[in-house]
């Protein structure tokens, strides 16, 4: 399973591969519609690969248009009782969700980590601790809706469509899935096409935990599934997660009706080292920035901004650090980068990267073997990068960094900012002043000081510009499926 | 003998000057009953793309205003809009067709709307913003920030009580704006331009085109540099859709066309339409 052809060094780890015993894999899979799996109307199935092998790893179903409307209609019918229904026993059936998450969360883990290629580590320790947290938080917002701040009696929207990107599948359920449920819709999600698995397992967690059928409807699908989800004329919520472009057709398609949107798009997020940053700690923070899961990160801090001055150290640190990244099978549990989630990805990371040798940057990768088979792409950092650079402009969305350097405050806010995204922004230097004039004038959603990447189900998580609109976590993630009379205009005349 | 009256044609309010449309085109503007009222510039693409490169440019001072002082400057515009009570009401009743006494209450209504929203200012932070007890030890605020450039449609039919509930709750948070007024009744905008050209309102926050939606609607839509669109005043539907369909080029924040009672109390909506959530993390420790 694992590719150790290389002889272990005497100062080598050995192999700790986590057992992916715990998984009991079905051959293939149905939709999940109205509380049953179903099949599909007309047959049709696509195959998902672990992407550090390429083995099949199952068949899943390809939704049709007939597909999208059953669970269109199932999610409709369910609305009305589950919206009228007591926000405490609503809060219940989502606290026992959480529950059961935690308690399936290792075969979760393994699961995504089989399907994603992530490593262990995150998807163990970071994925899906986060998962079951977001669905214990909403469950507490059910029964309070209205000390939201949203009015005395917010009310929910309908049925939401929501499509999620690949990668962080179950993560992106749970920030979709958890408050559209705690404010009284009825969802139907889309997995991406490369990573459905753990929605499905979680479509069986929902019977486990007796949700009422067609409270939550899992369709499986490509592209044209979840154009048929978006655009269906029953939906009353759009909420999306991944690509600007598609985003941008998205909005398009709800444009001239009442459906309300929430997007989550690309980033091209600046991490900033001032001179007088802690450099360990920065060290730490611009390496988990940029290949923390393989850098398939909206928000990875993938344009690292130095301080002229300190340039020279930053860059030693960082690629003396670089040298100790393990790359390798997802499953071991010291791999801190695992495989790159599909062909396709690699090829886009691939060809986007190689326009940085073309325009002049210089590469740099530390020696690493990688596996033969699998989809894989070694640690990257890219110097002499300008800002006209396509590997400054551009979303890789792979482990691959630029640097550029600044020498005064001004000018680094200058170069964050010129970017047409927004979604968030690193800063890291000990003078507290500092820090917040930074923050203030960093056009980003979320700016992480002398930290990075930190995500939590309290935290009201998007973008600005073109990393789209409406946010995720807390209160404000809430109010992205409710309707008010604080935030909407009353009646019209 | 009776006087000849001295004819007026008004020209637009782009960064804090008065510019004739760089078209040379004007437009007749009536009163209810079809009598000549005065001629208003008819703005152009042209135009429209001045007014956003004046938008934009007052975008950061404006932003960065404390906003104390943005509720005290906001205050003032309707200090000034009440020292010209009279000549508000006339535009209303030449406008609209109210009676004067009709029109008067208009006019008090639109200040009082004016004062409501100046008092948000230092308020709305306190009120969309929080602090978030998250799972670790970080600090960690949620605050709201202005979305920076908005295009606003301003209502077709209300000159001015609706026009002031359209742009008072964008620029209150440190937008800036670009207004494309009522096409038929843009009197009283014109004269809340010379108004704000006398206030303390730096120029380039309120930029004031008189002219056609839906012929200036597509340009700003489509602008790469505005970064949301209020649609309020389009009344046609198609309009509407195709102009929010367009926004989507660099995803505008679209607030959609409504027809509001605008007599009603207003809520949070029309400014947090205009605002993004901004989260700010550091770590806790020794």
């Amino acid at each position: 399973m694992a590719d150790h052809a290389v002889p272990p060094t005497p100062l080598d780890y050995a192999p700790a591969p986590e057992s992916r015993s715990i998984v009991d894999l079905q051959p293939s899979y149905g939709l999940f519609i109205d509380g049953a799996f179903t099949e599909g109307a007309d047959g049709r199935t696509f195959k998902t690969v672990n992407p550090a092998t390429e083995e099949v790893l199952a068949e899943v179903t390809e939704a049709t248009d007939a597909d999208v409307d059953a669970a269109v209609a199932a999610a409709r019918r369910a609305f009305r009782g589950w919206s009228r229904m007591p926000g405490r026993e609503r809060a219940k059936y989502l606290y026992r969700i959480a529950r059961i998450l935690a308690e399936r969360s290792r075969e979760l883990a393994v699961l995504e980590s089989l399907d994603n290629g992530k490593p262990i580590k995150e998807s163990r320790d970071v994925d899906l601790p986060l998962v079951s947290q977001w669905f214990f938080y909403y469950a507490g917002w059910a029964d309070k809706l209205s000390y939201a701040g949203l009015g005395a009696d917010p009310r929910p929207l309908g049925v939401a469509a929501q499509v999620i990107p690949w990668n962080f599948p179950l993560l992106m359920l749970s920030w979709k899935i958890a408050p559209a449920l705690a404010a009284g819709n009825t969802v139907v999600l889309k997995p991406a096409e490369t990573t459905p698995l753990t929605a499905l397992l979680f479509a069986e967690i929902c019977q486990q935990a007796d949700l009422p059928p067609g409270v939550v409807n899992i369709v499986t699908g490509a592209g044209a599934t979840g154009q048929a989800l978006v655009g269906h004329p029953d939906v009353d919520k759009v909420a999306f997660t991944g690509s600007t472009d598609v985003g941008r057709q998205i909005a398009r398609t709800v444009a001239g009706t009442d459906k309300r949107l929430t997007l989550e798009l690309g980033g091209k997020a600046a991490n900033i080292v001032f001179e007088d940053a802690a450099m360990d700690q920065a060290v730490e923070g611009i390496v988990s920035g940029i290949f923390f899961n393989q850098g398939h990160v909206c928000c990875a801090g993938s344009r690292l901004l130095v301080q002229e001055n300190v340039y020279e150290e930053v860059m030693d640190r960082l690629k003396r650090r670089m040298t100790t990244l393990r790359v390798g099978d997802p499953l071991d549990k010291n791999t801190d980068i695992g495989a790159i989630n599909s062909r396709e990805q690699l090829d886009r990371i691939t060809a986007l990267a190689s326009t940085g040798d073309d325009e002049g940057a210089e590469r740099w990768s530390p020696p690493c073997e990688l596996p033969t088979s699998g989809f894989w792409y070694a640690p990257t950092v890219f110097t002499g990068v300008t800002q006209a650079h396509r590997i400054a402009r551009e979303e890789i969305f792979g482990p691959v960094l630029s640097v550029l350097t600044f020498r005064t405050p001004d000018e680094a806010v200058a170069k964050a900012n010129n970017t047409p995204y927004g979604l968030s922004a690193g800063v890291w230097t000990e003078k507290g002043s500092r820090i917040l004039a930074i923050a203030d004038r960093l056009r980003a959603g979320v700016v992480w000081a002398n930290t990075f990447n930190k995500f939590d189900p309290a935290s009201p998580f998007g973008g600005y510009k073109e990393s789209g609109y409406g946010r995720e976590g807390g209160r404000q993630g809430l109010a992205s499926y409710l309707t008010s009379s604080v935030l909407q205009e009353g009646e019209t005349a | 003998m009776s006087r000849l009256d001295v004819r007026k044609t008004y020209k637009l309010y782009i960064g804090g000057s008065f510019p004739r449309s760089e078209s040379g085109h004007t437009y007749a503007v009536t009163d209810a009953k079809g009598g000549f009222l005065a001629n208003a510039a008819k703005a152009s693409r042209k135009d429209a793309r001045d007014a956003v490169v004046a938008a934009r440019k007052a975008f950061g001072g404006w932003a960065g205003r404390t906003p104390y002082n943005r509720g005290q400057v906001l205050y003032r515009v309707a200090e000034m809009i009440e020292g010209r009570h009279d000549q508000f009401t006339a535009d209303v009743v030449a406008a609209e067709g109210l009676t004067r006494a009709q029109a008067a209450k208009v006019v008090d209504a639109a200040i009082d709307r004016w004062v409501w929203y100046a008092g948000w200012a230092d308020k709305l932070a306190q009120v969309t913003g929080n602090a978030n007890q998250v799972a670790g030890p970080y600090f960690n605020l949620s605050s709201p920030e202005p979305t920076g450039v908005v295009a606003v449609m301003a209502p077709a039919d209300d000159s001015l009580l609706g026009l002031v509930s359209v742009l008072a709750p964008v620029i209150v948070s440190g937008n800036t704006a670009v207004v494309v007024t009522s096409y038929e009744r843009p009197l009283a905008a014109i004269t809340l331009s010379e108004v704000l050209a006398t206030s303390d309102v730096p120029g380039g926050v309120v930029n004031i085109l008189t002219g056609d939606a839906s012929e200036l609607g597509p340009w700003l839509a489509a602008h790469l540099d505005v970064n949301a669109l209020d649609l309020t005043g389009v009344v046609d539907h198609d309009l509407g859709a195709s102009l929010e369909a367009e926004a989507a080029i660099n995803l505008k924040r679209v607030l959609r066309p409504s027809t509001p009672d605008w007599t009603a109390e207003p809520s949070l909506a029309r400014m947090t339409a205009f605002l993004e959530t901004k989260t700010v993390w550091h770590p806790v420790g020794v």
